[in-house]
């Protein structure tokens, strides 16, 4: 094992850790968000499909990395863009938007009829 | 192979010379490439700045998502770091041509936008799905074309370009492929599942746990081989088939109620994938990035599970429902009490607390904006109306809390299972929506049941239980539900989003 790849199990193992630490705080309230943002985020092999396909060795390796952008795009742009809409949907009570239809303060009198 | 013959004939494959070139090239790592100039050390330097730029905003970005008035503005933040790793890539100087890139970009977004865009929150599960099988589609193709490279690329034949690999780097791409390979085909039959393409049961047969583990077990010798002997591409691209292979066979048997855990799982493997890529080409980004996903959905599949009383082993080897030799109590000389939209509507109208159990049903129906509208009018009516959400209620995590805040529904009336458990016996109705196993007393009580020991919501001690429901079926598992012949219970059968409308109806001629 060379010394680049144990600093690469580093990087992996304390981005591991740290997404652990992170992750178990997300109230499951936003766990399908989370989830949306994840995948925008693993678009990051869009990075990696980049590279292939533009660095000119050979076809197959090209229209494979053409190929991988497509695919790693499409999470990157879809994802990003779900998760903040998704996002924009969480409203608290009252929470300043108007014609929500939402009331905005909790109901005064209970009245019981029965 | 006549392609490799005509890579190396071609005028316009460029031939490069030294042998150190792959290794330093493909490092777009932690340590800079020392034969370039000044110029492109800048360039590195700046490629290297816009990588931890990157792995920062990220973090933040997940780290924003514990807060959910903060998550919007932190995810637009990582967008933004996502657009500098790009930016920072496209000056990579291995980049040589920018058209199949800028076509591929135009093309993805093309695709990309739509599906961000028009996808409704109730096909979320599959839009999750199908965006799993993308992320492992690129992971995978990038450790295809790596390999590739090595056996065709810079002129070198096929023995020696891949003896050149080292045991680190083999291992690398072998796992990026095989959990790229097997999540693509593995997300794909779960997208086929959830969007109704396939049969949603499980799908079994005899011996199915044996040739499961059997083709596994070839699969992971041909990887340990392939490490010692990295140069047999045959054996390379028949692991990548048996993974894709492995993927299919994984998921047939996994039915839709066990969906938010094979989603969780396939969205660690994606995540794991783009780390192993990371790997393989020494870029640190996607390292990061990869374990803070492959940690994401480690973490929701524990939580899954957890929610189910079940092992992973369990849930993918056990093909849950499967087969209904159900040990459990029969219901049989027990009647379930049915009620009208109106005598539901006066419980409702005049409850000072009510408690929603929303499950799958009310996904199935797309009735959120009905079950808003209830309780608003219940709510004008003096009542105090909170949902309780089951951690495995729908098909993915946190799919009920997606619909009911699309339907407008304030975040801080959604409460989990932990918390509202114990105001059920204050709650005056607790309105079940197309939920069923999540509420099913014999989790609690019944030894004999599948389901038994999984946390289920305490519906049950509620004054008042108003289930609604299409008809006395039992749920997806085949398990009969007691709580539906409760004394207290009473069915309101129909289509839920129609029972609702009536209710919605019934309530405001109060």
């Amino acid at each position: 094992m060379t010394a680049l790849s144990i600093i690469e199990l580093y990087v992996f193992v304390l981005a591991a850790f740290v997404g652990y630490q992170v992750i178990t705080r997300v109230p499951p309230l936003l766990h399908t968000p989370l989830m949306s943002a994840t995948n925008a985020i693993s678009g990051i092999s869009l990075v990696g499909s980049l590279v292939a396909a533009g660095s000119d060795h050979g076809q197959v390796s090209t229209i494979l990395g053409f190929i991988a952008v497509v695919a790693a795009t499409i999470n990157v742009v879809g994802g990003f863009l779900i998760t903040d809409r998704m996002l924009k949907m969480f409203k608290k009570r009252g929470g300043g938007d108007g014609g929500s239809g939402v009331e905005q303060k909790p109901p005064e009198l209970p009245r019981k009829k029965d | 192979m006549g392609d490799r013959e005509w890579s190396r004939s071609h005028p316009s494959y460029p031939v490069r010379k030294t042998s150190a070139s792959w290794n330093s090239e493909s490092v777009i790592g932690l340590v800079l490439p020392t034969p370039h100039p000044p110029l492109p050390r800048m360039r590195e330097y700046f490629i290297q700045a816009a990588y931890l730029t990157a792995s920062v905003l990220f973090i933040l970005g997940l780290k924003s998502l514990t807060r959910p008035e903060k998550a919007q503005r932190g995810m637009q933040q990582a967008a933004l770091g996502m657009l500098v790793a790009i930016a920072g890539t496209l000056v990579h100087h291995d980049i040589v041509r920018y058209d199949w890139i800028i076509g591929g970009l135009i093309l993805g977004s093309l695709i990309g936008y739509p599906l961000g865009m028009f996808v409704p929150m109730t096909a979320m599960p599959q839009r999750i799905a199908i965006s799993h099988m993308f992320g492992a589609l690129a992971a995978t193709l990038v450790g295809v074309a790596e390999y590739w490279q090595h056996s065709h690329g810079n002129g070198v034949g096929s023995a020696e370009g891949t003896a050149a690999i080292s045991q680190g780097k083999m291992a690398a791409l072998g796992f990026e492929v095989l959990f790229g390979a097997l999540t693509v085909t593995g997300s794909f039959m779960a997208f086929g599942k959830l969007q109704e393409i396939l049969p949603g049961r499980p799908i079994t047969y005899r011996g199915q746990n044996v040739i499961n583990l059997a083709l596994f077990a070839a699969t992971l010798g041909i990887f340990v081989y392939l490490i010692f002997n990295p140069g047999n591409a045959v054996l390379f691209y028949t692991m990548i088939a048996l993974a894709f292979v492995i993927g299919i066979l994984l998921v047939i048997p996994i039915g839709g109620a066990d969906m938010p855990v094979v989603i969780s799982l396939l969205n660690s493997y994606a995540g794991l994938a783009s780390a192993a890529t990371g790997f393989a080409i020494g870029n640190n980004v996607l390292i990061i990035a990869g374990a803070l996903d492959g940690a994401s959905g480690f973490v929701l599949s524990i939580i899954m599970s957890k929610a189910m009383n079940r092992s992973f082993g369990n849930i993918l080897f056990g093909a849950f429902g499967s087969v209904v030799t159900s040990t459990a109590r029969s219901v049989t000389g027990l009647t379930a009490r049915s009620i009208s939209a109106e005598d539901a509507a006066m419980q409702l109208g005049y409850a000072q607390s009510v408690i929603v159990v929303p499950g799958y049903g009310m996904a199935v129906a797309q009735a959120q904006h009905q079950v808003r509208e209830l309780a608003e009018l219940i709510e004008k009516k003096g009542g105090e109306v909170k949902y309780a959400i089951h951690p495995v209620a729908g098909r993915m995590p946190g799919h009920m809390n997606v619909l009911l805040a699309e339907a407008n529904v304030p975040y801080d009336r959604l409460y989990d299972m932990d918390d509202i458990n114990p105001e059920f016996e204050r709650a005056d109705v607790a309105l079940v929506i197309g939920a069923n196993d999540v509420v099913n007393p014999a989790a609690r009580m019944d030894p004999g049941s599948p389901i038994y020991g999984m946390p289920i919501l305490n519906v049950d001690s509620a004054k008042n239980i108003i289930v609604l429901k299409r008809s006395m079926n039992p749920g997806f598992a085949g398990i009969e539900n007691e709580l539906f012949y409760n004394a207290k219970t009473s069915m309101l059968f129909g289509d839920a989003k129609a029972s609702l409308a009536a209710l919605v109806g019934e309530v405001r001629n109060l």
